[in-house]
């Protein structure tokens, strides 16, 4: 379990070979947006430099760093390149997630002559780590009649869209994961990123994957399995058999739970410890970055927070499901804000 | 949050004795009566003085604690006591100085913030390290740029010896000298400072005294700058009855931080080895300028704290320049062009990259700026009037 100090502190990790402890960051949700030429949204850059400084004086530094998806708010080379700008700045390596964001305006060409391949697996020490472009949709949809690029983008960025598409992973990458998956010991540790959830929450906000249960199905066989997404601004985490699922937070701006939205009676997941309303004054709150560390096997995942208390959340192998370790009795959750 | 129970009649403190170019002691005793007077209603403006159940005001305490204030004895080298940076002439600072100067005139890190309205602060000292007003007065005493002494060994055995002393620790914890502790001096200098409540402000009579004329009309407009385009008030709050100027929380608004731009990947895992070898965090903030920048991060090492500092009240300010928790900006006028340029002091240098939320450029017309200055200037009280630039001696 990671201490609330950690962040520059030297802590030691407990895993198995001493030489193989590690940590890693998440970064997600930068939304870098194109006002005007060479201009960009003050505040959505402020978040990512702010995510990149504070990652840089991790001590001990972190194996690499993760970027969970949506570098750009609408797909612009512009944005793209302004993102990638900043993250140069980030001392560890880097590993990227493909965003709906980043996608749909050259369905994810600019972007993958920055960053390569939007789904690939790597190892690193011990464990087995995957990432999935979990933005997709069917190629109807896709290649629809849409006028301009720019249009497709518009409807998929838009949280509330009427005319968006459900995300999913699409069989091609279905059976690239399970031959992937193919010959990996069932003791290994099994780490999934993906940008939307690979979990059902609420669809009309496309905090949703469509084909979220066949690719739980091909996970099943492992013994620990995290998956980490970005997406939903917000954090969030739930437990389905072996699978842990976390949240990552936005660097841009929070998102609420879709229950503070939904007109029609709909079923979400019910959220175990609801984020904190943000302070709107703080323009930073409600939004951060992550750590995460994998020295049980499992994500526990510190959530350092912009102008508000750091969350850890933490697999529980009493319980065995991931659990806030402050907020989690109700007693001890956050009482709402007042401030003038 | 106790009442003062109105049957406290507080008499006027011996005056101390204050020397040099300001003769002020018609202004000590005004002080002193404007505090002691609230042991009734607190001042238009303000709320009545928290005080913890376990250090309740007295008259005897407050007197005590007036004595301690002004106390050089409890310095290495005789010649610094609490008053010397908290002058009640300069509305407690030691203004215009930059940073404090203690014994051997040793500079500090820090400016001397006023000691007017610290009363209602939740926690004590720039970086908040001292939870009280108690805790909080022990340190300089000990810190080897304010007071320099090695420990309280000497404070004990002067206040248990000398015979004003020990009448006045009888008088105010029943007490007999040998059972006289840092507990008792800390409660008493704490109970003095809870007197230094200072309303009554041109703004205050407008606001919540309804008295049309009592602020100028560019200052009503500058009070319209500080509630909307200047975005003051989300820091420097206020409430429906009384305003304190502060939201008690720290920020990083670009001060200080970006002289040590280029170190912090070394100073702060430095300052976090140090810390595990047990280090005093308030001496290595106070002796050392970098560690100094580093903030309340030193305190909480989270990197939301970093190069952070407590909201200090606006309160008298227009009184007590220079600003900043390093006092390197002389004026208003600077003050409100850093925060015009979104966190920088020269507007064509970079924007720390862990500045605050909320922290942005704002855009404010040269007007807007004269009127929130106006309205900074309405917020001095009648006790320190005199010190405003053209108060009336």
């Amino acid at each position: 379990m990671l201490a609330t100090v950690l962040p520059v502190t030297l802590v030691e990790l407990a895993f198995a070979k001493g030489e193989e402890n590690f940590s890693f960051a998440v970064i997600s949700d930068a939304h870098i947006q194109n006002v005007r030429s060479g201009e960009f949204v003050r505040s959505w850059d402020r978040g990512l430099i702010r995510a990149v400084a504070e990652t840089n004086l991790l001590n001990p530094a972190p194996d690499f760093v993760v970027f969970g998806g949506d570098l750009a708010h609408l797909g612009t080379k512009a944005e793209l390149d302004h993102g990638a700008q900043i993250l140069a700045a980030l001392h560890p390596k880097m590993r990227f997630v493909m965003g709906e964001c980043d996608y749909y305006l050259d369905l994810g060409e600019y972007w993958s002559s920055l960053f390569g391949p939007a789904w690939y697996s790597f190892d690193h020490k011990g464990v087995h780590f995957v990432v999935l472009n979990s933005i997709l949709t069917d190629e109807q949809w896709t290649h629809g009649p849409w006028g301009s690029d720019e249009l497709r983008m518009h409807e998929m960025a838009l949280l509330d869209s009427a005319h968006a598409s459900p995300f999913m992973v699409g069989e091609e990458q279905r059976a690239w994961l399970a031959a992937d998956l193919k010959g990996i010991p069932r003791s290994v540790p099994v780490v999934v990123f993906s940008h939307s959830p690979l979990q059902k929450i609420y669809r009309g906000w496309n905090f949703w994957t469509e084909d979220a249960e066949q690719i739980q199905e091909l996970l099943k066989p492992f013994d620990k399995v995290d998956v980490i997404y970005g997406h939903v601004h917000q954090i969030q985490y739930n437990q389905i058999g072996n699978i842990s699922f976390h949240s990552v937070v936005a660097t841009a701006w929070p998102l609420p739970y879709p229950q503070s939205y939904t007109q029609a009676q709909t079923y979400l997941p019910k959220l175990t410890v609801p984020m904190n309303r943000a302070d709107p004054f703080f323009e930073r709150d409600g939004t951060g970055w992550q750590l995460v560390n994998l020295a049980t096997g499992r994500a526990d995942i510190y959530y350092n927070l912009y102008n508000n208390a750091p969350r850890n959340v933490a697999f529980n192998p009493a319980t065995g499901r991931p659990e806030d370790t402050t907020y989690q009795a109700p007693e001890t959750r956050i009482a709402p804000q007042q401030h003038y | 949050m106790i009442r003062l129970a109105s049957r406290l009649k507080l008499r006027p403190a011996r005056a101390p004795e204050i020397r040099g170019r300001h003769p002020g002691l018609g202004l000590w005793s005004m002080l002193a009566i404007a505090g002691f007077s609230l042991a009734g209603e607190p001042p238009l403006g303000l709320p009545p003085v928290p005080v913890p159940a376990s250090n309740p005001l007295s008259d005897a305490k407050v007197e005590l604690g007036a004595k301690l204030f002004n106390e050089k004895r409890f310095s290495s080298t005789g010649l610094v006591s609490c008053s010397t940076c908290h002058a009640p002439d300069k509305a407690f600072t030691d203004s215009p100085l930059q940073v404090s100067a203690g014994v051997h005139n040793q500079d500090g890190t820090r400016n001397a913030p006023t000691l007017a309205n610290a009363a209602y602060f939740k926690r004590l000292f720039w970086d908040g390290r001292s939870p009280d007003l108690e805790d909080q007065s022990r340190h300089p005493l000990v810190n080897p740029v304010e007071m320099g002494l090695r420990n309280y060994d000497p404070v004990l055995q002067l206040v248990r010896s000398d015979p004003d002393y020990v009448r006045m620790f009888r008088d105010a914890f029943a007490k007999e000298p040998a059972a006289v502790g840092m507990t008792e001096v800390k409660q008493a200098i704490a109970s003095f400072e809870r007197t230094l409540v200072f309303g009554d402000s041109p703004f205050d009579r407008w606001y919540f005294g309804g008295e049309q004329g009592a602020m100028s009309e560019s200052a009503q407009r500058g009070f319209k700058v500080f509630l909307e385009d200047g975005r003051c008030v989300s820091c420097h709050t206020i409430e429906e009855q009384f305003a304190l100027f502060t939201d008690n929380r720290f920020h990083n608004i670009g001060v200080g931080i970006n002289r040590i731009r280029g170190e912090l990947l070394r100073l702060t895992p430095e300052l976090l080895r140090a810390k595990a070898r047990g280090i005093n965090v308030d001496k290595a903030v106070l002796s050392d300028e970098d560690t100094a920048e580093l903030g309340r991060f030193a305190l909480s090492e989270r990197f939301d704290d970093l190069g952070a500092f407590k909201t200090p009240s606006l309160r008298n300010v227009a009184v007590t320049p220079p600003y900043m928790h390093d006092g390197s900006l002389g004026t208003l006028r600077a003050v409100v062009d850093h925060y015009n340029n979104g966190g920088v002091t020269d507007p064509t240098d970079q924007v720390s990259d862990y500045l605050s939320g909320g922290i942005r450029p704002l855009h404010l017309s040269e007007q807007q700026i004269v009127d929130l200055i106006a309205f900074m200037e309405a917020l001095t009280s009648p006790q320190f009037a005199a010190l405003a630039p053209g108060g009336s001696p």
